[in-house]
């Protein structure tokens, strides 16, 4: 049972609200100060949907790629270390100023290129630009079956049983392998890699590729190739002035509370 | 060019479910600017009264794909359907909500019609021939302006973003029945587990009471449904509430969860992380109650209260019921 998944290196999604800028010219997100970027959390979650369904096999590898810069190597480098087998960076300057379809089109030629696997995980989406696409696009271009937003994935024989995630409630959906699906963060918590293992994880192999090696031409890729282009980046105000009802006790603030909320006219 | 802007719409047990009405809404707007016209597809089992609610709701076109093996959605089945449909119409802009359906359907659609897709829109405005969508991202802490440069332009949008038309009795639209082939199903959905939903539904709620990791535990959501009996209010959870497992994800209010836009929402013991002001940020009144009066949920309330929420809640129950009687 080989299974791949793909991960992305992202700005840490706790930081602060106070420490997080935009720099609105470059339409570009500025790293926080002292806050070290972190493997997008659906991702992790991904790594482990992965290696459950590895364990419940028996055999097979978990390969791990990443498109982005020098910082994606951390990512997958994460990843090993929860205990994928073996990495792929796809790093190209031609890829930089991609969107979503570009990033699918490179992700889609690297599975092509390092062999279909039986199940390909992604996250729900990344935590960055919270779109949510790249499984699905990655999906109908590789023509799989596909599943997304799931609490849970498990292995039953040569078939997928999966858990997804509606606004109602939990659905149950039946894949035949190969086939691609995406989890969500109601999955729980991912392994989190001790340092032996992080020391290990040193030791696997991570191969670089390029558009090239991928057979990808640059102005398919990148900003060049990129189908959907942003006008503006910047950072949302609000504009409300708190009221915070004082009192001596709490039963005066709920008063004070329920007063200011019919005096509002709120209630 | 006229535009046409393609609406895939969805049904509940009324008929044509909210977020499709705000869409035909917003569509219509569109379409006036741009000039042209708007045509909703159904795809499910016995879509005629819904079907007759596209009219009055601003659609000039209806297509019906109905047939019981489309009862609930499904990946292969749908898409197969959508495309038809898409390679009917021909329209240059497509809608869909950023439902459980949307979600998952549009991308792969997007994908398929050789363009490409932007997801949960707060904001449309015509631009050219464009339609710039304006987002929600890094967690809520940015938004983003963009548009879609290929055609058709495939658009999710934020349920309670738009809002829907006046019901127009006089107009209807023209239906036409699309033709359904026995569907080629690879991934099957086998089960479905609904989750219980006493009480309020939580997107219909005048009233929210919701909690979040501050609250400590699962026991103290027995305290706020009390609270929210009292108020006649749904309660909801943050998603770090609701990943600890102290409260079922179909209570989730955020980014990942439900988007709710109630007259008030109640806030207790939830810092106010951007993603969890995804979900909430468009209510109308914000109370916070949290012991830390730094936490960011006071940067979007109109009221709060710094004290420890186990101290407040018992006062608050009382006080509410006694000018509610």
């Amino acid at each position: 049972m080989d299974v791949i998944v793909c991960v992305k290196q992202i700005p840490d999604p706790e930081t602060p609200a106070a420490a997080f800028k935009v720099d609105e010219q470059a339409m570009q997100v500025l790293p926080a100060q002292g806050i070290s970027p972190v493997i997008s959390p659906f991702d992790a979650q991904a790594v482990e949907a992965a290696l459950r369904i590895k364990d419940t096999a028996g055999e097979g590898a978990v390969h791990v790629i990443s498109l982005g810069p020098d910082s994606a190597r951390d990512a997958i480098k994460h990843s090993l270390a929860m205990g994928a087998d073996e990495g792929y960076h796809l790093k190209d300057s031609v890829f930089d100023g991609g969107d979503a379809w570009t990033t699918a089109l490179a992700l889609s030629k690297a599975i092509q290129h390092i062999g279909m696997p039986d199940v390909l995980i992604f996250g729900r989406q990344a935590a960055d630009w919270d779109q949510g696409t790249v499984g699905s696009i990655v999906a109908e271009l590789l023509d799989l079956p596909s599943a997304t937003v799931l609490r849970g994935a498990e292995l039953n024989g040569d078939r997928l049983i999966v858990s997804r995630v509606v606004a109602d409630g939990f659905e149950t959906i039946e894949l035949p392998t190969p086939c691609a699906l995406t989890i969500s963060n109601e999955f729980g918590d991912p392994r989190y890699p001790q340092l032996r293992q992080i020391m290990q994880a040193a030791r696997k192999q991570v191969t670089e590729l390029t558009a090239a090696e991928l057979g990808l031409d640059p102005t398919e890729v990148g900003a060049a190739g990129a189908r959907v282009q942003m006008h503006a980046l910047y950072q949302p105000t609000s504009d409300v002035d708190v009221e915070i009802i004082e009192g001596d006790s709490p039963e005066e603030k709920a008063a004070g509370l329920v007063n200011a909320l019919r005096e509002a006219k709120i209630l | 060019m006229a535009a046409r802007i393609l609406v895939f719409g969805e049904l509940d047990d009324d008929g044509l479910t909210a977020p499709t009405l705000e869409l035909l809404g917003g569509a219509s707007r569109l379409s006036a600017e741009l000039g042209g016209s708007v045509a909703l597809a159904l795809i499910g089992v016995d879509l005629a009264s819904a079907a007759s609610q596209a009219g009055p709701a601003g659609a000039d076109t209806v297509y019906t794909a109905d047939a019981a093996s489309l009862s609930g959605y499904q990946t292969d089945s749908y898409l197969t359907v959508a495309q038809g449909i898409v390679e009917q119409d021909a329209p240059s802009v497509i809608l869909m909500a950023q439902s459980s359906m949307g979600r998952d359907l549009a991308p792969r659609l997007a994908t398929r019609l050789g363009s490409a897709v932007i997801m949960d829109s707060l904001a449309l405005e015509v631009d050219g021939d464009r339609v710039k969508a304006t987002r929600s991202c890094y967690g809520g802490n940015a938004r983003q302006v963009v548009t879609v440069q290929t055609d058709p332009q495939v658009i999710t949008v934020r349920p309670k973003s738009q809002d829907p038309l006046e019901a127009d009795a006089s107009r209807a639209a023209e239906v036409i029945t699309v033709d359904v082939a026995e569907p080629m199903l690879r991934a099957h959905t086998t089960g479905k587990e609904q989750a219980e939903s006493e009480g309020v539904r939580l997107e219909d709620a005048e009233i929210v009471v919701s909690g979040g990791r501050g609250l400590g535990g699962p026991e103290a959501f027995s305290d706020l449904e009390q609270l929210a009996g009292v108020l006649g209010a749904a309660v909801g959870s943050s998603r770090a509430a609701c990943d600890l497992g102290w409260y079922p994800p179909s209570q989730q209010v955020g980014l990942t969860g439900s988007v709710v836009s109630p007259t008030l929402y109640l806030a207790i013991a939830i810092s106010g992380a951007s993603q969890h002001m995804a979900g909430c940020g468009g209510s109308k009144n914000i109370v916070a109650i949290n012991k830390d009066p730094d936490a960011p949920i006071f940067g979007f309330s109109r009221f709060g209260i710094v004290d420890d929420y186990k101290k407040v809640l018992p006062a608050l129950e009382s006080a509410f019921a006694a000018v509610l009687e």
